[in-house]
């Protein structure tokens, strides 16, 4: 079953046999059924590229994996005095990186939390908006709760990335950050 | 069964027309085009319906590969997920069959009702024409109806000779081995002179003189 069964009814313009054709001829065929025959040498081909497309994939992955782990955890930083901040007050930040802006808020006396300043949607930078107890970004008008930075209202879908913070001796350090997707 | 056509019979009525527009194919647009030979001078008119040729000029200048015949000979509308619009096969086809629907970013053509014929009924066109210029049946049927006309599918636009599945009537009498139809167009016709000397008389004299 090399061939199509059907009878060769296209006839080229020049009236020569198939045979003599230019090869594109038989790559582009005019006839429905031809165009749409695949051989099995093709399907196979298919088959075992894509396969192998996916093995490629699952190995870059796990060296993906392994080179996150061996990076380890970003250093703990230095971000306010507690004392320095008062209830419902904010202080911006950078974290992990000198690009990476960050928020730390104070909820009350005892509670502080961390965020990523980054919108879960479009990456515009949010605000602290303490009179709806929000996060709120401009762009969009996205809002995300400030004790957990769960998003609430606007087109984000995802929490907001939360800095982990730490207490040493009357100061807030920074020793962690965690990307969530719920 | 098979298509046949003679212009020499067609009346002009539009009826292929609005039936055409009613084919499930391409509903609410006529693919068929209903042409005045000579405008001018003579109310005759021919339809035009794909012609389905062996060799489709349309596909072969398809910069897209969109053009494709199916398995009974018919050549289908450009498929949609191909057709780039470009209007290649509009300028290519040596009979004008293909029409560009801008407002789709298509080719659309006489697919000779697929729907219809594919189950063996006539096409819409056909089912219509009351003096049956479109005939679609068997050829002993033809052979009974038009004794005095014979077939013919070989066309001849300049060098190139094109065979179709779809057949124009020619008398029997003049025994064609094909329709020249480029050769009309180096001869100028008794009417146009006319009118010419109409059009200059009333150019120059401000109008029309009546001898």
């Amino acid at each position: 079953m090399s061939e199509p069964d059907r009878e060769q009814v296209y006839a080229a313009p020049d009236g020569k046999p198939q045979s003599e054709q230019p090869r594109w001829r038989k790559d582009f065929p005019i006839d429905w059924p031809e165009d749409n025959y695949v051989a099995r040498r093709d399907f196979t081909k298919f088959l075992v590229l894509t396969s192998l497309a996916f093995t490629a994939g699952q190995f870059w992955i796990g060296f993906q994996n392994i080179l996150r782990k061996r990076r380890g955890e970003p250093p703990l930083r230095f971000i306010a005095d507690a004392e320095t901040i008062p209830v419902g007050g904010a202080v911006t930040f950078n974290y992990p990186d000198e690009h990476d802006k960050c928020v730390l808020v104070r909820l009350d006396e005892a509670t502080f939390a961390a965020f990523s300043q980054e919108c879960t949607h479009l990456s515009c930078s949010v605000v602290p908006d303490p009179e709806r107890d929000c996060f709120r970004c401009p762009c969009h008008e996205g809002l995300f709760e400030m004790a957990t930075g769960r998003p609430v209202a606007g087109p984000p879908r995802r929490p907001l990335a939360r800095v982990r913070i730490e207490f040493k001796q009357g100061g807030v350090y920074a020793s962690g950050i965690q990307e969530r997707t719920s | 069964m098979e298509f046949f056509i003679d212009a020499t019979r067609c009346i002009g009525c539009e009826a292929c027309v609005q039936a055409c527009s009613e084919c499930d194919t391409h509903k609410g647009h006529a693919m068929i085009h209903l042409e005045y030979i000579d405008r001018a001078h003579s109310v005759q008119t021919a339809p035009i319906v794909c012609m389905h040729c062996d060799s489709p000029t349309c596909a072969e200048v398809c910069p897209a590969d969109a053009i494709k015949r199916t398995e009974d000979g018919v050549v289908q509308t450009a498929r949609k997920p191909r057709c780039i619009a470009c209007n290649n096969c509009v300028l290519a086809c040596p009979f004008g069959v293909p029409k560009m629907k801008t407002e789709f970013k298509l080719m659309m053509k006489c697919d000779m009702c697929y729907d219809r014929t594919s189950a063996g009924k006539r096409p819409m066109c056909a089912t219509v024409c009351p003096s049956q210029a479109l005939f679609f049946g068997t050829r002993t049927q033809l052979e009974e109806l038009r004794p005095r006309s014979t077939p013919v599918n070989h066309f001849r636009f300049g060098n190139q000779v094109i065979t179709t599945k779809v057949s124009m009537m020619a008398p029997r009498a003049s025994q064609a081995q094909y329709v020249d139809v480029t050769s009309a167009m180096s001869e100028q016709t008794i009417g146009k002179n006319i009118s010419l000397n109409v059009l200059m008389d009333a150019l120059f004299t401000g109008e029309v003189s009546n001898e």
